[in-house]
């Protein structure tokens, strides 16, 4: 036992461990304490349904905060590519490429746009997304006057309804076969590809990693690209998903997409951070509410506890981290 | 006549409105040690960082091998054979040191991705062989954070040897370093010579520096005041010359 403790996999795995042990016991209290629903396929289903909107866009967030950065602009990103996917979709009678590479690019520009505000401008991102957030959703109502748009005539029965969001085998919802694949995806790139590399170097700090020949300023812009791709992606999934735009589209998701990547163990400081962990902290976050309610406890416990679980988890890792150093 | 290595002509080097470098010329042959000497806001770092391709400067001319150059990045001037070890901000913290060692120049498949064996492997070279670490406490695993400053300096020689360069340039060589551990950067640096290297180095230390060089350059709000080679000057009168300059108000004093 003492052996397996000191290997070197749970020694560079902490965090990883850590989450994964706390995503256990949780799923452990929902089965004692529901078993009438969490011994069944429907809630499972549900999960997989719901999660992957946010969680896509939790897993890309990983880079940006890895970075020591934060984007605070993501749900008007997923808003005004959402609201753009539905009117080239309805407009060009569900000419599906278009609208998909109008959309993600526009989610690429504006991402493109926080870069620059970061690097070039030189305003701390923290605050430069602040204002694309308004900026954004305040172009969504200025375009849709506050009317939403509804897909359903162009998009459901065609193949891309189904390979977005329909079920395989007719059990498990499409989104979370993408939301898998793309976090192995991500994790790949994160740990085994420059980019990911860079990435680390850059968030632990930004000096050594020039002196060391790395493009800081390229690595922050690409990072904040890639968010706003995966924003408009999460974005055109939830248009599948519901058929239909609402000009509100995205702003549930700023808390519980951050959540999952401070609870999944990335530091707010930059450096350090863990894409698996990620996924870990989306499956306890996109549960909670579900596992609270089916508890028996009412629906108003629902933020407590969530804001229960951020406080230890982020506690817990930071007295993993103090007595590292 | 020694082989020039490399040479700075006139060079400007402004940041805003502040005048970091002003008409500097220097020059470094083959196999020669040059140490730069000068106070706290002297433009000692910034002039090594436009040499390493950190800055540019304003105007001037780089000369690399009798052949003039634009240094625009740190990795053009790695690919022309210049090295810098950075005291303390060479590595980073939190990352491994295999990844460390290749930051910035990681060695990847044609999609861009890390081959992270032949990576370890080859760090594993660099620490047993060029550095000689034998503690089995350090790997090429280890974080950063866990070394001791002498250790991260041996990281830092290390990665330049092994990339096999014509310049390294220390800034600060042996700041915060025990005597030992001072004692064999200086060793070094002396070694470089055999292998007909050049370096360039920074260093508060006027004893270290004088054991170390073959010719100094004293620096003074961004103009070169003062360039002797060893064979005309002792330690002792090097040292009295800086105390001089201090003295005679012609260098400005640190408050």
């Amino acid at each position: 036992m003492n052996n397996l403790l000191n290997s070197y996999f749970v020694k560079t795995h902490k965090l990883e461990i850590s989450i994964t042990i706390i995503a256990v016991v949780l799923f452990l209290i929902y089965f004692l304490g529901a078993p009438h629903v969490f011994t069944r396929f429907p809630i499972y289903r549900a999960f997989m349904q719901s999660m992957p909107f946010f969680g896509i866009i939790a897993i890309s967030a990983t880079f940006v905060v890895t970075l020591g950065e934060i984007d605070l602009s993501f749900p008007s990103i997923v808003g005004i590519t959402s609201l753009i996917f539905g009117i080239i979709m309805t407009s060009t009678d569900g000419n599906f490429f278009i609208a998909f590479i109008l959309a993600t690019s526009l989610g690429m520009f504006a991402g493109l746009v926080n870069g620059l505000l970061v690097t070039k401008i030189g305003i701390p991102s923290i605050v430069a997304t602040i204002g694309t957030l308004f900026f954004w959703r305040g172009l969504v109502n200025v375009i849709s006057q506050g009317s939403g748009i509804a897909i359903v005539d162009v998009a459901d029965g065609t193949w891309h309804h189904m390979i977005f969001v329909e079920k395989l085998f007719g059990k498990i919802p499409m989104q979370f076969i993408w939301f898998i694949v793309l976090t192995g995806l991500m994790q790949w790139v994160y740990r085994y590809h420059k980019f990911g590399n860079h990435i680390h170097f850059v968030g632990d700090n930004k000096a050594s990693a020039q002196m060391m020949g790395i493009n800081v300023d390229n690595v922050k812009i690409i990072a904040f690209v890639q968010l706003g791709f995966f924003s408009a992606l999460a974005g055109i999934f939830t248009m599948y998903e519901m058929l239909y735009f609402w000009p509100t589209q995205g702003e549930g998701l700023m808390l519980t997409t951050l959540a999952a990547v401070f609870v999944g163990g990335t530091s707010v400081f930059g450096g350090r951070g863990t894409i698996f962990g990620t996924f870990i902290g989306v499956l306890i976050i996109g549960s909670l509410e579900s596992g609270i309610v089916a508890l028996g406890l009412s629906g108003f416990y629902v933020k407590f506890i969530n804001g229960l679980m951020i406080t230890v988890a982020v506690t817990v890792y930071a007295l993993i981290q103090r007595r590292k150093s | 006549m020694a082989e020039e290595l490399l040479k700075l002509q006139n060079i400007y080097k402004n940041f805003g409105n502040v005048k970091v470098l002003k008409d500097v010329n220097i020059k470094i042959n083959k196999g020669e040690v040059v140490a730069l000497i000068g106070d706290n806001g002297a433009g000692k770092s910034t002039l090594i960082k436009v040499i390493t391709g950190v800055h540019s400067p304003n105007s001037g001319k780089v000369f690399f091998k009798e052949k003039e150059v634009q240094i625009k990045s740190v990795a053009q001037s790695r690919k022309m054979g210049i090295e810098a070890v950075y005291q303390e901000r060479a590595l980073c913290d939190q990352q491994e040191l295999y990844r460390n060692i290749f930051a910035g120049r990681e060695i990847t498949n044609s999609f861009g991705f890390l081959d992270i064996k032949k990576q370890r492997k080859e760090a594993e070279k660099i620490l047993r062989d060029y550095i000689g670490f034998t503690s089995k406490a350090i790997t090429v695993d280890s974080q950063v954070m866990g070394l001791s400053g002498g250790e991260k300096q041996g990281v830092a020689f290390g990665r330049s040897l092994y990339f096999n360069s014509d310049l390294i340039v220390l800034d600060e060589p042996t700041m915060g370093l025990s005597i030992q551990e001072t004692e064999k950067v200086l060793n070094f640096v002396k070694g470089l010579k055999n292998e007909n290297k050049s370096a360039i180095f920074i260093d508060h230390n006027i004893i270290h520096v004088y054991g170390a060089a073959d010719r100094f350059i004293i620096l003074d709000r961004g103009e070169v005041v003062g360039e002797f080679n060893k064979e005309d000057i002792s330690r002792e009168e090097l040292v009295q010359k800086m105390i001089q300059l201090h003295e005679s108000g012609k260098i400005k004093v640190e408050d």
